[in-house]
C-alpha cells in the first residue's frame, strides 16, 4: 500500500499556531496506528484563519481540514480523514482559493519548499532556462513587456531599473532583495521566502545574469526567523545542486548569493537605508541622486528590488510576458498578491489581477469583520498608507487608482478595523511610530513626528486649535522629508482627520461643553 | 545579573568572531549579530576590539549598535518577550495585551523584571497581521494571542 500523503505547513503563521505540535500528533497517531505516512511540510496555502490548515491526498487529490488542533488528530485518524466537522473538501475547489490567480504564488502551500525536485517539476527554473538562452536586451525587453512594477510599493518600472543597472559601466554589479517587510499588515514576503525560496533565488540569478551582477544579498529582518533559516537552507541547496556558483546551470555565468539579517529598523526598508546598512553602517537615508541602479551597495551599481518583484521574475520568463502583462488594470500590469489582514473574519494571502474593488477584498473576499462589527476603516499599504472609509470602497486595486484617492497600495496589505477604532488613537500611533524609527537624517521626520505625537493629544485633551497645527505640521513632513518615513507619515494620519473628523472633535465639543 | 565576559575570553572569541567574517562585505552587522548570539548583548568591551579588527573609529561602531533596536547595550533578562504593536495586531485587540503583559510583569516597554527573569519589548511586526495579536517568546513567534494564552505563555518562562 502507498504511503499516505498528509501536508502540515511550517509556515511560520501556522507555526504560531502550534503547526508542529499537529506534526508531532499525526506523526504519533499514524505511528500507533501502523499507518506509513509520507509528511510534507508545505508553506501555507494563504488561508490564515484555517491555520493550522493539514491536507491529506487522496486519489490525487488535495482535502483540506482546518484550523487543525493537535487534540483534533486522532479523530481525523479515526474518520480516515473523511467525513469530519474540520473538513474542507478539496483545497482548489474552496472559494477563497478559486477566485485568486496564483502566478507569484503558484507553488506557494503546493510544494515542500525545499524541495528542489518538487520546484522544477511545478515549472521552476523554466524561466530560468528560458533566460540563458537570451540576450541582454532580450531579457530587459521581456521584463519592460510585462509591465512589472516593484511591489515593495514605489510602483517603478522593474525593467527599467534593471536596464539602467545593466548600462552602467562597472567591475562589479550587485541583485539586492529587499526582504525588510516592515509594513504592518503584510506577510507576502515572508510566505514566499518560507513558501517557495526557490522562486527568489531563480528571479534574482535571472536578474543578475541580466545586468552582469555576480553577487547578490537578500536582507531580511531579524523578525522572521522561519524565513531566514529556510532561506539560508534553499541557498545551500541551490549552491550544492549547480543553479547557484561558478556556473549557473552549467552555463558561463557566475551567479551566486546570501543571506543578511536586519536588526530591527523599520526604516532599512527604504532602498537607500538598507544599503547603509547592508555596508554596516547606522540605517540613514541617502539623498538621490546618485540612484542605487548608478552608485549603489559599496558603490557599485545595485538593482534593489521587492521579494515580490523578483520571485515574479520566474513565471515571467516560464509564461513569457504578455501573459503576465494580459492580467491587471490601467498601468497596473499582472497580479498582485493582497494581504488581508486586521480584524477580518477570513484573512490571509490573496493573489489576484489589478482591479478589485477595496470593498470586494473587505466584505466579499475577508468576509468582513471577525467581531462581526461594522467595518470602520481600511489601512491599505502599512503604517504609511492611507485610512479609507467605506465610502471609498468602489477604488480599485492598482497604483494610479488609490494615488487618485489619496492613498497608495504600498506593499498591497489591507488592515480592517471595526467601528470600536479610535482614529485619533491611530493618528497619534503613526506620529509616534515615525518618531521611533526615524533615521534621523531630516529635520521634518525626526523632529515632526515628536511634535506631531504633542499635537494629536493636544487635540485629544480638547484643544481644537490644534487641529490646523496638525495639517501643517504634515504638509511639512509631506514636502520636505528626505524618504517615505517622514513623507507619508500623513498618509494615515490626514486620512484620519479627514475621514472620521469625529474622533478629533469629541473631546473638544466636551471640552466646550 | 550576568557578569560581563572576562576580558581573556572576550579577547579570544571576539578574535574568532572578526576571523569568522574577514571576507564579508560590510561585515558589521553580522559581526554584531554574532557578538550578541554570544553574550545576548553587545558588550562594551568588545567596541575598541571590532573598530580595530574593521579599521573604524570606536565611535561608528558605537553609533551602529545604537541605531538599531535588535542590539542591546547591556544584558536582557533570561526571557525575552516581544509584543506586537503594529496596527494589524491593534486592530485585533493588541492593546489588551500589551496591558496584560505589562501589568503581569509589572514592568514598562524595554523592562525586565526585578528577578532578571523576563525583558518585555515593543516590536513592530512579525508579520503575523491575520493572526494577531502576535508575539515571540524567545525567538519562537507565536499568533492568536489573548489574555489567557498570554498567562499560559509567560507561565512557561517562569513569570
Amino acid at each position: 500500500m502507498s504511503k499516505l500523503k498528509i501536508y502540515v505547513p511550517r509556515d511560520a503563521a501556522a507555526l504560531a499556531v502550534d503547526a508542529e505540535k499537529v506534526a508531532e500528533a499525526v506523526f504519533a497517531e499514524a505511528k500507533i496506528r501502523e499507518i506509513e505516512v509520507e509528511l510534507i511540510r508545505n508553506g501555507s496555502r494563504g488561508m490564515l484563519w484555517l491555520e493550522p490548515m493539514v491536507e491529506v491526498e487522496k486519489d490525487g487529490v488535495r482535502h483540506a481540514f482546518g484550523p487543525v488542533t493537535p487534540h483534533d488528530v486522532e479523530a481525523l485518524f479515526d474518520a480516515d480523514w473523511g467525513k469530519h466537522a474540520l473538513a474542507l473538501g478539496p483545497t482548489e475547489e474552496i472559494d477563497w482559493m478559486k477566485r485568486q490567480t496564483r502566478l507569484t504564488f503558484a507553488r506557494v502551500g503546493v510544494i515542500d519548499p525545499l524541495s528542489l525536485d518538487a520546484y522544477e517539476a511545478h515549472g521552476g527554473l523554466k524561466g530560468l532556462r528560458r533566460a540563458l538562452g537570451m540576450t541582454g536586451t532580450e531579457m530587459i525587453d521581456e521584463m519592460k513587456e510585462s509591465g512589472l512594477r516593484g511591489r515593495g510599493g514605489a510602483g517603478f518600472p522593474t525593467g527599467i531599473k534593471w536596464d539602467t543597472v545593466r548600462l552602467a559601466p562597472a567591475s562589479q554589479k550587485y541583485i539586492v532583495a529587499n526582504a525588510d517587510e516592515g509594513d504592518s499588515g503584510t506577510f507576502a514576503d515572508r510566505m514566499l521566502m518560507e513558501g517557495d525560496p526557490f522562486s527568489l533565488i531563480e528571479g534574482m540569478a535571472i536578474a543578475g545574469i541580466c545586468v552582469g551582477a555576480t553577487k547578490g544579498y537578500i536582507y531580511l529582518r531579524s523578525e522572521y526567523p522561519e524565513a531566514i533559516h529556510t532561506m539560508n537552507e534553499a541557498i545551500r541547496i541551490a549552491r550544492a545542486r549547480g543553479v547557484l556558483g561558478a556556473s549557473v546551470l552549467g552555463s558561463d555565468f557566475a551567479y551566486d548569493m546570501e543571506v543578511r539579517v536586519g536588526a530591527g529598523a523599520y526604516v532599512c526598508g527604504e532602498e537607500t537605508s538598507l544599503l547603509n546598512s547592508l555596508e554596516g553602517k547606522r540605517g540613514v537615508v541617502r539623498a538621490k541622486p546618485p540612484l542605487p541602479a548608478i552608485e549603489g551597495f559599496l558603490g557599485k551599481p545595485t538593482v534593489v528590488n521587492n521579494i515580490i518583484s523578483l520571485g515574479t521574475v520566474p513565471v515571467i520568463f516560464e509564461k513569457g510576458a504578455a501573459h503576465y502583462r494580459d492580467f491587471g488594470l490601467g498601468r497596473s500590469r499582472g497580479t498582485i498578491p493582497i494581504q488581508i489582514a486586521g480584524n477580518v473574519k477570513f484573512g490571509g494571502l490573496f493573489e489576484t489581477a489589478f482591479g478589485t474593488s477595496l470593498g470586494a477584498l473587505v466584505d466579499e473576499i475577508g468576509g468582513g469583520t471577525a467581531t462581526g462589527r461594522p467595518v470602520k476603516a481600511v489601512q491599505v499599504g502599512g503604517p504609511l498608507g492611507a485610512y479609507f472609509p467605506r465610502s471609498k470602497f468602489d477604488t480599485p486595486f492598482g497604483y494610479e487608482e488609490f494615488d487618485g484617492q489619496g492613498g497608495l497600495i504600498g506593499h498591497a496589505g489591507v488592515v480592517v478595523f471595526d467601528d470600536t477604532a479610535d482614529m485619533l488613537g491611530m493618528a497619534r500611533f503613526a506620529m509616534e511610530f515615525c518618531a521611533v524609527e526615524s533615521c534621523g537624517k531630516c529635520t521634518p521626520c525626526r523632529i515632526g513626528a515628536v511634535r506631531g505625537v504633542e499635537t494629536v493629544d493636544r487635540i485629544a485633551r480638547g484643544d481644537a486649535s490644534a487641529i490646523p497645527l496638525l495639517t501643517d505640521l504634515c504638509d511639512t513632513m509631506k514636502d520636505g522629508s528626505l524618504c517615505a518615513l517622514g513623507g507619508f507619515t500623513p498618509y494615515p494620519v490626514m486620512s484620519a482627520l479627514t475621514h472620521f473628523p469625529d474622533d478629533f472633535h469629541a473631546n473638544a465639543k466636551e471640552a466646550a461643553e | 545579573m550576568p557578569t560581563p565576559p572576562a576580558p581573556v575570553d572576550l579577547e579570544a572569541r571576539l578574535g574568532a568572531i572578526l576571523a569568522d567574517h574577514a571576507t564579508f562585505e560590510g561585515p558589521l552587522l553580522p559581526i554584531l549579530h554574532a557578538v550578541q548570539a554570544e553574550w545576548g548583548y553587545v558588550p562594551q568591551e568588545a567596541l575598541p576590539i571590532i573598530a580595530e579588527g574593521l579599521n573604524i573609529s570606536r565611535a561608528e561602531v558605537h553609533g551602529v549598535v545604537s541605531f538599531y533596536h535588535d542590539f542591546r547595550e547591556e544584558p536582557a533578562g533570561r526571557h525575552m518577550v516581544k509584543i506586537c504593536r503594529a496596527e494589524a495586531c491593534q486592530a485585533r485587540g493588541g492593546h489588551g495585551v500589551e496591558a496584560a503583559a505589562k501589568a503581569r510583569l509589572g514592568v514598562d516597554w524595554h523592562g525586565t523584571t526585578a528577578d532578571g527573569g523576563v525583558t518585555l519589548e515593543p516590536v513592530y511586526c512579525l508579520g503575523l497581521c491575520a493572526t494577531g495579536p502576535a508575539a515571540m517568546i524567545d525567538g519562537r513567534v507565536v499568533a492568536r494571542v489573548d489574555e489567557k494564552r498570554l498567562e499560559t505563555l509567560l507561565t512557561e518562562v517562569g513569570a
